[in-house]
């Protein structure tokens, strides 16, 4: 860059030429830039208009894209026309089992596959591997077949036990963080009369909060958003998640555009709250999988 | 004798990380490999979970052989699958390129393009229905608006209502160019000086160094699309369940119908199986044809 730059200092006129042109391409990529936010904050910004839109207000063509007037009421009526904190509860409480069950059991394998050495490790480390690249719906119907010789049909439990043995993408993520972590802290443990348990919960938890929280991001995530095994699961009503509550909600109401917009809204809140609030760790996780795995 | 304090010590070494990892073993005996196992007895069987399960052979296969509606399936996961990833590498990589010209205000890019693609599920697919609404939609008042186009009905319409689904597709198409952006970071400045000495500039300098040097991560990304793009569900349930004429009946969806809607297990499970060979197959070849055009740092030694 040094030489470039004397280069171009050299020949003043033709310099003064380059920075004016940078600044144009600077400028076009600006444009380019905004232009492209605007395109992506278009559906949200149609979403939150509509969810305050006057029923009638709704379905007017052309649409308009600012409200008449504003209508916060609309979200009250949105949370009493379904039972909205019951869905919110129940979601609350699958996520929050599920994130915990998969952070322990996940910390718990990546540490035997990254920081012991065991018989059998590399073997099973491979079978893991393999595993990432079966898609998960083989296993959907004799899983649920599984559930339901079990008696566990319409309760939480097909949802949130599995949850707790680990699982592959995580484990893998994680083993690639804890390989990072230098050897010798090890060692210095061990010297110490630190057993394997003490290692791993006073030496190497600690320094994996990171990896740690890039998991509990991924899961509250997967989890809130879930779908499928829900739908699949839970079958009365007072069970259902937000997901399943939202879909129930649309069959019903299907003129309430407003206020069906107004409970998407309300759903997708706790994941935009998490996401300004740990943007860092969304883009590490991202990052991490994409460009290391 | 001599060798046993060693070998205890050995042993417990094995069975500490043995424990460590039960989790995980344990689950894929119980969730994964139980489960694989049977769903291969019971892809040839009839079942419908009231009555017992009766074994009917390759009845299943023939069934699935003659079933106009698995082409159909294969049929739109496989051209949505063509048409939204190469879209999502154009877009994202374009979109990463922009970003890397250490142009001010970086951050908040990141952010503004990154937040979609951290939405996903039920809401996101009710936002984008009502986008899409034939009447009352934003997309066709602005059509109408800007260009004074009368727009079709989009999810209803058995032309439109696939390109629908993947333009809905791109709106994730920041998660793509973040990590584009982190590979593009990632090439080594040094290369792009080397060339300028040699004159490269602009397109010649994207043809022959950032896009070789890129490679990797688009391979990532197609496999990881391939996958992905052969298992949408949520937007095909919610936004058209499968319709109109069946013209957007994702795989997935089509497997959850026979198995959840009209309890045919021994089917649904053949149906899972076909689908997995599909996937190993075009991940497979996507792997084989790496070796034309992935580039790794260092290979030239081995060549």
């Amino acid at each position: 860059m040094a030489a470039t730059d004397t280069a171009r200092s050299a020949v003043r006129p033709f310099g003064l030429r380059m920075a004016q042109r940078r600044r144009l391409g600077h400028a076009l990529v600006h444009l380019a830039l905004l232009a492209g936010v605007l395109l992506m904050f278009i559906p949200l910004a149609w979403t939150i208009a509509t969810s305050l839109k006057k029923p009638g207000e709704v379905f007017l063509f052309p649409p308009t894209f600012i409200p008449s007037e504003i209508i916060w009421r609309n979200y009250i009526d949105a949370v009493t026309a379904i039972p909205f904190f019951r869905y919110l509860w129940n979601t609350c409480i699958i996520t929050g089992v599920s994130i915990f069950g998969k952070v322990i059991s996940v910390m718990l394998v990546a540490f035997a596959f990254a920081r012991l050495r065991w018989w059998g490790r590399d073997t099973l480390f491979l079978i893991m591997l393999a595993t990432l690249m079966l898609p998960p719906h083989v296993t959907l119907i004799p899983q649920f077949i599984l559930f339901k010789s079990l008696g566990w049909i319409n309760t939480f439990l097909p949802l949130i036990v599995p949850q707790f043995f680990g699982g592959p993408w995580l484990t893998f993520l994680v083993r690639q963080f804890l390989l990072t972590l230098p050897r010798e802290l090890d060692d210095a443990a061990r010297i110490d009369g630190c057993s394997s348990f003490g290692l791993f919960w006073r030496i190497i938890l600690p320094l994996a909060r990171p990896a740690m929280l890039i998991v509990v991001i991924f899961v509250f995530n997967n989890t809130w958003n879930e779908f499928l095994l829900p739908l699949i699961y839970l079958q009365s009503q007072e069970k259902f998640t937000l997901a399943l509550g939202l879909r129930m909600f649309q069959g019903e109401a299907s003129t309430s555009w407003h206020l069906l917009m107004a409970a998407s809204l309300l759903t997708m809140l706790p994941v935009l709250l998490l996401f300004f609030a740990a943007q860092k760790h969304f883009m590490q996780g991202i990052v991490f999988t994409g460009v290391k795995g | 004798m001599r060798a046993r304090p060693q070998s205890r010590l050995a042993w417990r070494r094995n069975l500490e990380g043995w424990l460590f990892a039960s989790p995980w073993i344990i689950g894929f005996v119980l969730w994964t490999l139980g489960p694989m196992v049977a769903s291969l007895v019971i892809a040839f069987t009839e079942w419908d979970l009231i009555s017992a399960p009766r074994w009917v052979g390759l009845a299943n296969i023939e069934t699935l052989v003659q079933d106009d509606l698995v082409g159909q399936a294969l049929q739109v996961t496989t051209l949505y699958a063509i048409t939204s990833i190469p879209l999502h590498i154009l877009f994202g990589l374009a979109l990463a390129l922009l970003l890397n010209t250490r142009i001010s205000g970086l951050r908040f890019y990141r952010t503004a393009f990154y937040l979609p693609s951290v939405l996903s599920g039920v809401a996101v697919a009710l936002l984008w229905r009502w986008l899409f609404s034939k009447e009352f939609g934003l997309l066709n008042a602005l059509l109408y608006q800007f260009f004074g186009i009368q727009g079709p009905s989009w999810l209803g319409d058995e032309r439109w209502a696939l390109p629908s689904l993947v333009l809905m597709s791109l709106w994730g198409v920041g998660s793509g160019a973040i990590i584009y952006l982190a590979g593009l970071q990632g090439i080594p400045t040094d290369l792009y000086e080397a060339a300028a000495v040699d004159g490269a500039r602009g397109w010649n300098r994207f043809w022959h160094i950032t896009l070789p040097m890129m490679t990797p991560v688009l391979f990532f990304e197609l496999v990881t699309g391939i996958i992905g793009a052969l298992q949408v569900f949520t937007q095909a349930l919610i936004m058209t369940n499968g319709g109109p004429n069946n013209a957007t009946l994702f795989y997935l969806l089509y497997l959850y119908q026979n198995a959840f809607q009209y309890f045919r297990m021994g089917y649904g499970s053949t149906l899972a199986w076909v689908l997995f060979l599909y996937i190993l197959v075009l991940t497979l070849l996507t792997y084989r044809s790496s070796q034309f055009w992935v580039y790794y740092e260092g290979e030239e030694r081995n060549r």
